[in-house]
């Protein structure tokens, strides 16, 4: 390859990259309100984040089929989509250049550990934000008024996977792997509390990193502990390898996951191996919502199969257009009261905040690996 | 006693790919003087290049055991051709600059490939077909699989070879004469770019193997595996000594090792005070303290033998 063909191959590339910025003029009399969406584009949760992006895509582009008006005038959406890496230092890096961009809302971010450090931007800026997968209890707790969630929080979630652990499937001896972030550390701690109380015992808990795929150390070291259970606090791009060393390890244990490991991908990645894990996810299942099948339907067919989250993130899209349909107002300062006072049918629940901005009710669905497939085993939690 | 014996296994099989990579930093390194950060994307485009040809030649009914060696040739070739590519682009133009300036592209060449591979592969993770049946052997209480053993014994081979070429051919005399002065070298009728571009191509080619063995081992291959990796077998080079291949080979090996008996065994000796939260962190005090006590690396003093 010469010189002047690869400058021509990173001109493509460039020209490519800022196609997404086009420009922004419209025709007059049109209201542009701009919606800042947050997610990691790149790195291991790559996947996970470009389904974030086409779920929160897929509601703009409906509300501007529709043609709303607010206030009078005709409005039309516009998506900014930005990547945090899953990096906390560029989560507030991004909150900022959103906020910069006066974004009236923003649907984000995917991980806790970004979530919250930019909560406070947002809240100093008082600009309301949604996220549809942060469960890390303390995002709500900072007393912020602008940090709204779709989502059932660890505590529900940790509750329901420690009682469904020991009660269930009758766990005594039980081993802990988190990944040490937000997401991950909390979930795993809410899961032990509940573990503990339901008369469990904890006989391990090991670290890896949510970057890791080898974790044969940490197994090696869990199987000496001869635990009957495995609780794993991370994404499944970790916990798919994980399965299969486990498998490979002979270590005897029923592996278990949060939200994060409920994915496709798990199943792909941990091979014959995936067979009879347990995972959860805050929610009814979507097919036993109005509107879910219809929305799954419409979503693999104009992109690829959910992954994960981008159910919520379209929720969270809708339930912010409600409230300024509501108010009547795309303006932060009057459309936030009634998007903490709203109620919402979306295709994932019934919509409905609490003083802290958390999902009211807040059911959790179980699910197990049978045949290849994740199914559902039961929804416990108020579904109201 | 069978716990111990089984983290010994993991090291050794995390060691043979760190020191296979670790070869790819400290070869071009002893010639160069150029930390090629770049590498760890070249083990990555090693892997999706055989995970490709690997489908595609399933798909077309080639039965695994010969689609598997054909493959991975495909994947070393293209690696090789990148390495080739890296260096003509990326350094040759820089090689009188200052030292700075190929440091910069180096990480340059290094984004630029991982997003490439992002638009070429997705953002999704590859799943690693299950080719061969693989068998688990139960070896005084731990358990060593098929592909473990595989990989143990392939990057053994391919030490030995590459220390065969380094000392016993003229390729590899001139590589050492290179690292020592290039002028010099050049003087005496060396051809200084093509024992370049040799190097890269043959840093490359290790790097594809080690990329095959790592998505076989964990079963999957994703563009943004070689960041870590890249990064875990620099300080694997840097531990043994950068510039020596007998230290890159003994880094690699033992950063394994004290990773996955860092990782085992630090719970328990602190009484539950430090956990394995603190793997990295064991790893990298060792790094610390060797570079404090031998600033050179563990086998770094040796120059004459630098390749």
């Amino acid at each position: 390859m010469s010189l002047r063909s690869v400058s021509l191959l990173l001109a493509a590339l460039f020209a490519l990259a800022s196609c997404g910025k086009s420009a922004t003029d419209q025709a007059a009399g049109e209201l542009i309100v701009r919606i800042g969406a947050v997610a990691p584009l790149t790195g291991p949760q790559a996947h996970l984040g470009k389904d974030n992006e086409n779920g929160t895509r897929m509601a703009i582009d409906d509300a501007n089929a529709k043609g709303i008006t607010i206030g009078g005038k005709k409005v039309h959406f516009e998506l900014i989509s930005e990547d945090d890496q899953a990096d906390p230092k560029t989560a507030t890096i991004v909150a900022q250049k959103l906020v910069d961009n006066k974004v009236a809302g923003v649907i984000g971010h995917l991980n806790s550990g970004t979530t919250i450090p930019a909560a406070k931007i947002y809240s100093d800026n008082a600009i309301p934000q949604i996220s549809p997968s942060a469960t890390a209890v303390s995002y709500t707790k900072q007393g912020f008024k602008t940090a709204f969630r779709v989502m059932a929080n660890d505590a529900q979630q940790g509750r329901a996977l420690g009682e469904y652990a020991v009660k269930n499937l009758g766990a005594v001896k039980i081993a802990i792997i988190d990944d040490r972030t937000a997401y991950g550390q909390g979930l795993a701690d809410e899961f032990i509390k509940a573990a503990r109380a339901a008369g469990a015992q904890i006989v391990a808990h090991e670290y890896t990193s949510d970057k890791s795929v080898d974790f044969t150390a940490v197994l090696t070291a869990v199987k000496g502990k001869q635990p009957d259970l495995l609780f794993y606090g991370g994404m499944d791009a970790q916990g798919g390898p994980m399965a299969r060393q486990i498998k490979a390890l002979a270590l005897n244990v029923k592996l278990m996951m949060g939200d994060g490991g409920y994915t496709p991908e798990f199943v792909k990645l941990a091979g014959d191996a995936a067979e009879g894990a347990y995972a959860s996810l805050p929610g009814v299942p979507l097919d036993k919502m109005p509107g879910g099948k219809d929305f799954s339907g419409r979503f693999v067919a104009k992109y690829q199969p959910i992954q994960l989250y981008a159910p919520y993130c379209y929720d969270a899209v809708n339930v912010m257009i409600a409230a300024m349909q509501k108010a009547d107002s795309a303006d932060p300062a009057k459309y936030m009261p009634a998007l903490a006072s709203l109620s919402h049918q979306g295709v994932t629940a019934d919509i409905q905040f609490d003083g802290n901005g958390d999902l009211k009710g807040g059911a959790v669905t179980l699910y197990q690996v049978k045949q290849g497939k994740w199914q559902v085993l039961e929804t416990v939690g108020a579904a109201k | 006693m069978e716990i111990f014996f089984q983290q010994i296994i993991n090291g050794l099989v995390q060691g043979s790919v760190y020191a296979l990579v670790a070869l790819g930093y400290t070869m071009v390194y002893g010639i160069l003087g150029l930390i090629n950060f770049a590498h760890g994307e070249v083990v990555m485009v090693g892997a999706m290049l055989a995970l490709s040809a690997l489908t595609a030649l399933i798909g077309w009914g080639v039965p695994p055991l010969l689609a598997l060696p054909v493959s991975l040739l495909l994947a070393m070739a293209g690696c090789m051709l990148l390495g080739f590519g890296i260096e003509r682009i990326a350094y040759r133009p820089l090689r009188h600059a200052p030292r700075l300036a190929p440091l910069i592209t180096a990480i340059g060449v290094s984004i630029v490939l991982q997003n490439l591979a992002m638009m070429i592969w997705g953002r999704e993770y590859h799943a690693f077909p299950q080719l061969i049946n693989n068998q688990s052997h139960h070896v005084g209480g731990a358990i060593i699989n098929d592909i473990q053993i595989v990989i143990i014994i392939t990057a053994l081979g391919l030490m030995a070879g590459l220390m065969a070429i380094v000392h016993r051919t003229s390729l590899g005399c001139a590589m050492r004469a290179v690292a020592e002065n290039q002028h010099a070298a050049q003087l005496m009728g060396v051809d200084v770019n093509r024992v370049i571009s040799v190097t890269f191509m043959l840093g490359s080619a290790l790097a594809a193997i080690a990329g095959l063995m790592v998505s076989a081992n964990y079963g999957l291959a994703h563009y943004y595996m070689g960041f870590l990796l890249g990064l875990k077998a620099f300080t694997a080079a840097v531990l043994g000594g950068i510039g020596n291949l007998r230290g890159a080979m003994l880094g690699g090996l033992l950063l394994g090792l004290i990773e996955s008996l860092g990782a085992g065994y630090i719970g328990d000796l602190t009484g539950g005070f430090l956990g394995s939260q603190y793997q990295d962190v064991f790893a990298f005090f060792v790094l610390i303290a060797v570079l404090v006590f031998r600033p050179s690396g563990l086998l770094g003093e040796r120059l004459a033998e630098r390749a």
